[in-house]
């Protein structure tokens, strides 16, 4: 377990790493006995950082929700990070590239809360009655770090590997249809470039957020009403680039659309 | 795709090469792929083998109650280096009910894909849209595949594939029945389990952006080769996800968002 001096520092990294556009070296490799604790602990000084600066928390990203990503990384349960007012943007929204380092896109079902959720004990009944609605979203990932050959404690660290979000308009009561069995359908100028459904997410994205309420409850933190909860991604990650035009929608739901101009920094 | 090249084959060199199909279809035995003995069979030839093949299970008293499309993603399109999708017919004697135990016995190396079915209400020919297709079918529902290539590893080229009848071995239809205006097929959601676990994922705008599109193009190539779609015909629109390799003793089940779901039990 790390010190709260080095916690702080590695923190303090990646939150310079942010606001420069620099990458700084993955976490585990400057502290390979490092573990997922110590990791959120890092993630809490980087948020800390970006609410001293006057930025605000309005949700939590779920994420590591896929089979193909846990296998990749070797970690067979999810983890979370913490959504801002700054990384919002919304539906049809132009994003600049050139604010982000090495971005990938994903397309994924975003809940909103009309009533508190405090694990442990969060079942699935909870999540939906306690859903005000769910909309197509899209979340931009990034690293901070040298690139995307990452290890549990770089991304838990990093906030999840969260960069920004597009939020759709597109509403629908998650009791009016089967969030699991919902296709989504990713296009980038055009052309379909991937298809999922909710399924691939822990089996449907209400068990991601009922797993992210009761796995906050342990530590005390609840979910609170007007929360945006990004529940993970439903297909691999899509490149991006200058110019590209993405839409994401999901069956039951809607479209949300989103450009990307520019360069990225990285 | 144009089909009028000059008929480098005979016909009795066709004749040969779809016995040699049935054969191996028949009592479940590998072959190698026709390419390796007819380096120069075309795509023309592929279907004039299919035919054949057709021609001779008709009289042995099969008959056609619909076709299938195949290589309809865009991912395998681009590795065969196709354009349309390969075709192939499907007759009652392919056709297994849900819920039920399927025989591998008497197939090589089957493989499950998930599909969206539609049956047709009035005759489609020539080159045709997907609008045309739509207004045409009277009503959509879930399919399960089980394709197996006759081929020696699933080692085949596009105009063996098509001499194989686009490896069709057994079809399930299943599920809910629906118009197809009632659903927005590009999002209908498909999640393929294997003995319980979830192993394929993907949605209807897999094949070719709508399945519709797909069938557009089956009837194209339908004519092509001189046919058309009648009425009450049965036709998979291509697999949504990729094929699951099976085994006697495994359970497959596909789940479709909003039209129901069709559970195969394989058996020896």
């Amino acid at each position: 377990m790390l010190d709260q001096s080095r916690t702080d520092a590695l923190g303090d990294a990646l939150y310079d790493a942010l606001t420069s556009g620099k990458p700084t070296p993955k976490i585990s490799a400057l502290e390979p006995d490092s573990d997922i604790e110590d990791a959120y602990r890092i993630q809490l000084r980087m948020l800390q950082r970006r609410l001293d600066a006057g930025d605000t928390v309005i949700g939590k990203k779920i994420g590591l929700t896929s089979r193909a990503i846990q296998d990749a990384l070797g970690v067979y349960q999810p983890d979370f990070g913490q959504v801002t007012q700054a990384m919002l943007f919304e539906d049809g929204a132009t994003i600049d590239l050139g604010t982000l380092m090495q971005p990938r896109l994903e397309g994924e079902l975003a809940f909103r809360l009309k009533s508190d959720l405090m694990g442990p004990g969060v079942t699935v009944t909870d999540v939906i009655r306690a859903t005000d609605y769910v909309t197509p979203c899209f979340e931009i990932v990034d690293t901070r770090f040298d690139d995307w050959q990452i290890k549990i404690q770089d991304t838990v660290a990093d906030n999840a590997s969260c960069g920004v979000f597009v939020l759709g308009s597109a509403q629908a009561d998650p009791r009016d249809l089967d969030l699991s069995l919902a296709g989504m359908v990713l296009e980038k100028n055009g052309e379909v470039i991937a298809t999922g459904a909710g399924a691939a997410v822990q089996g449907s994205p209400v068990m991601a957020v009922a797993w992210l309420a009761n796995t906050l409850g342990k530590l005390g933190i609840g979910l609170k009403a007007g929360e945006i909860i990004l529940s993970g991604a439903q297909a691999p990650l899509m490149a991006v680039a200058d110019g590209d035009h993405f839409t994401c929608e999901i069956a039951g739901v809607g479209k949300c659309e989103m450009r990307f101009k520019g360069e990225a920094q990285v | 795709m144009s089909f009028d090249t000059p008929k480098t084959l005979s016909d009795i060199a066709i004749e040969r090469l779809a016995e040699r199909v049935e054969t191996a279809q028949r009592y479940a035995t590998p072959i190698h792929k026709l390419t390796e003995d007819y380096p120069d069979l075309t795509v023309a030839e592929g279907y004039r083998v299919q035919t054949a093949l057709r021609r001779s299970l008709e009289g042995r008293g099969q008959q056609v109650i619909g076709w299938k499309a195949g290589l309809t993603s865009k991912p395998k399109m681009a590795q065969m280096g196709v354009s349309t999708p390969a075709i192939g017919f499907l007759t009652d004697a392919m056709e297994r009910p849900a819920n039920s135990a399927i025989s591998v016995s008497d197939l090589i190396h089957p493989r499950v894909e998930a599909e969206i079915a539609f049956v047709t209400k009035v005759e489609l020919s020539g080159k045709v849209s997907a609008a045309d297709v739509m207004a045409a079918t009277d009503y959509v529902q879930p399919a399960l595949e089980v394709i197996d290539s006759r081929f020696s590893g699933f080692k085949f080229d596009l105009e063996s594939v098509i001499a194989d009848n686009s490896s069709s071995a057994r079809f399930v239809p299943g599920g809910r029945m629906v118009r197809p205006d009632a659903l927005d097929l590009r999002t209908v959601g498909v999640v393929m389990e294997h003995n319980g676990q979830i192993a394929q994922i993907g949605a209807g705008a897999e094949v070719l952006g709508h399945p519709a599109e797909a069938i557009a193009m089956l009837v194209g190539v339908l004519d092509d080769i001189g046919e058309t779609l009648p009425a009450g015909s049965f036709v998979m629109a291509g697999a949504i996800t990729a094929a699951i390799p099976v085994k006697a003793g495994d359970t497959i089940t596909a789940r479709f968002y909003e039209m129901g779901s069709i559970t195969v039990t394989l058996t020896d």
